[in-house]
């Protein structure tokens, strides 16, 4: 009930909530709702433009583009939890350690950051994926080893504000272990923020694991991936506009549903504040 | 300010030599044999051999870095499998196309995203408020490379409007080479055959490349004039008589402009890296379109060389952002 509300109050986040029930229900079933197979090649079908029986049309092989759309919808859920949670994990892990202990640790892990921060974060992916080879794992791989910087300043500076409050030195005072003051009273207390900014990267991550399998790199044929399917599709691009224009729109309609969600937290999280 | 600059200056150094240590380990650590790597899938294990020798992958890896190090300061980036001539060759060749289509990509993004935030936020909740952020909440999602293929299709295949591709029309002599930035270039010589071309063929790469970047810099511009305008001191010249227009230039936009110039320095990272996927799109003969290629030959120099010029690019730029801040405003104090 309290959800009804909040959609009649604000009639436009109804337009998130149904991308994000989508993108959950076609993570899960996306193969099995598909209306064929997405690697089922029909070379006889191939690059029909959209029609009742093929919806979005068929590609180079036959294959229809509606199921795989559909199905793809899995790899792109999967790569942005992926690089967000490694992101998280290893940002909070430095960005706590950093913040907390400071002295030479602090610079030291600071520096670290300040080298991967010199990168526009796609051009320093791109090289590691070079070096590591094509492949939907390897480009997951670099980025998050280009983004974890980020989130390791992000919750230093958390901790950092966070750190001398009455309640921590209080903590301390009474003998309660470091790690534990980390745990159990540092870190509730920095998350707010810290998951605010990585639901509004979920869009960044999507976009740019997408932009590395266009070129090439990411996930490789036949997997259905979006990034990879606007990439083969280019090559058709003025004789069948389908092919790169409906995963091109499935990723933007992902990215807005997301952004949205993303837009809507951080309104929560600064009326909080003030 | 002086103290400030000298330890700007330091960081700066010390950021570029762990940059280069970091794409060092990325030629010479991540992959597990940089030599077989660099002979390709199909050599015989003495020509792996014999690459090893030659560019010295059996030495130690500091001697290894060191000689990298000393190369790169000597403008010696080692030669490009894919170009077949030295790296800083390929670089001053593509370099400038770059940098002429991120400048009218930053001046689009400039003459639309500051106005357009100014009068979203002085409209606040009007009609021309509500389109403002509708674009840009698209804008900052569009996939670039998608929004780069639509374009095509409208206004190159239907429209017939813009050229697919291309830097210059292929019956076009490019103009006199002085900076290697074509627009400029041919005003300066009054070459105006090319001086068209080059505008017609800049204006579709440059506007999907600016697209996402004016969506940030009128939504920071926005939030930060709006904050502004909320200001004692806004009321206080609004009420000693001054006329509203003054109030907004004067008084609200100089202080608003303050985040908007950290975005926009932001976008100059943004630019570069979207140039990579723009570039391939639209044939732009670019640093973006050269290190893809060579990311497709496996020519580590020039991937290299590339992503490092990337960093100093960013950094520099980031360095030069946080010197107008204390140029525009007298109350931050660095030192």
């Amino acid at each position: 009930m309290r959800l009804l509300h909040v959609f009649k109050r604000n009639p436009i986040m109804i337009f998130p909530a149904i991308v994000v029930l989508g993108l959950i229900i076609l993570t899960f079933f996306g193969e099995a709702l598909a209306p064929y197979d997405p690697l089922a090649i029909n070379i006889p079908a191939k690059l029909k433009p959209p029609s009742t029986t093929h919806l979005m049309g068929t590609d180079e092989m036959g294959r229809d583009v509606l199921s795989r759309v559909m199905t793809g919808t899995r790899y792109s859920t999967e790569t942005v939890l992926v690089i967000m949670s490694s992101c998280l994990i290893v940002g909070i892990l430095i960005g706590t350690l950093s913040g907390y202990f400071g002295g030479r640790m602090d610079d030291l892990l600071m520096r670290i950051t300040e080298i991967f921060l010199a990168f526009p974060p796609l051009i320093l992916a791109l090289a590691i994926v070079a070096a590591l080879g094509p492949g939907l794992l390897n480009a997951m791989l670099a980025i998050s080893l280009v983004w974890w910087p980020w989130y390791a300043r992000m919750v230093r500076g958390q901790v950092l504000s966070v750190k001398d409050q009455p309640y921590v030195m209080a903590a301390r005072s009474i003998g309660v272990k470091d790690a534990r003051i980390m745990l159990h009273h540092i870190l509730p207390n920095c998350m707010m923020p810290i998951f605010v900014q990585a639901s509004m990267d979920m869009g960044a991550a999507l976009v740019t694991t997408a932009g590395l399998s266009f070129i090439g790199l990411g996930a490789q044929a036949p997997i259905p991936e979006w990034g990879a399917m606007v990439g083969v599709g280019r090559r058709y691009l003025l004789t069948a506009w389908w092919l790169s224009t409906f995963p091109g729109l499935a990723i933007f309609v992902a990215i807005l549903g997301l952004n949205f969600i993303s837009d809507a937290l951080q309104d929560i999280l600064w009326s909080r504040e003030a | 300010m002086r103290t400030f600059l000298t330890r700007r200056l330091f960081l700066l150094i010390f950021v570029l030599l762990g940059v280069s240590l970091l794409t060092f380990s990325i030629s010479h650590i991540i992959p597990s044999d940089p030599a077989r790597q660099a002979a390709g899938p199909h050599a015989t294990t003495e020509q792996v051999e014999v690459l090893r020798k030659k560019f010295g992958f059996d030495r130690p890896l500091p001697v290894q870095y060191w000689v990298y190090m000393t190369g790169l300061l000597r403008g010696d980036f080692g030669f490009s499998l894919y170009s077949r001539r030295p790296v800083a060759e390929d670089i001053k060749a593509y370099f400038p196309a770059t940098i002429e289509l991120t400048i009218v990509a930053m001046l689009i993004c400039l003459i639309l995203g500051i106005p357009l935030g100014v009068l979203s936020a002085i409209y606040k909740d009007r009609f021309l408020d509500h389109v403002s952020r509708v674009v840009c909440i698209g804008g900052v999602g569009l996939p670039i490379f998608w929004l780069a293929l639509l374009f095509q299709l409208v206004f190159y295949r239907s429209l017939h409007w813009l050229p697919a591709g291309g830097r210059i029309d292929p019956n076009v002599a490019p103009p006199t080479t002085i900076t290697g930035l074509y627009i400029f270039d041919s005003l300066v010589t009054a070459n105006w055959v090319a001086l068209g071309s080059s505008i017609y063929h800049i204006i579709m790469p440059a506007v999907v490349l600016a697209f996402a970047s004016v969506a940030w810099v009128t939504r920071i511009t926005r939030s930060s004039m709006l904050e502004t305008l909320g200001q004692d001191y806004i009321r206080t010249a609004r009420g000693k008589g001054l006329r509203e227009q003054q109030v907004i230039y004067t008084h609200a936009l100089r202080n608003a402009l303050i985040p908007a110039i950290t975005m926009i320095g932001l976008q100059v990272g943004a630019l570069l890296a979207g140039a990579f996927l723009v570039e391939i799109i639209f044939s732009w003969p670019g640093i973006g379109f050269y290190t893809i290629n060579s990311i497709m030959a496996m020519d580590f120099n020039a991937i290299l060389t590339t992503t490092l010029l990337v960093a100093v690019v960013y950094t520099i730029t980031n360095l030069v952002v946080d010197i107008l801040y204390v140029a525009i405003d007298p109350r931050i104090n660095y030192s």
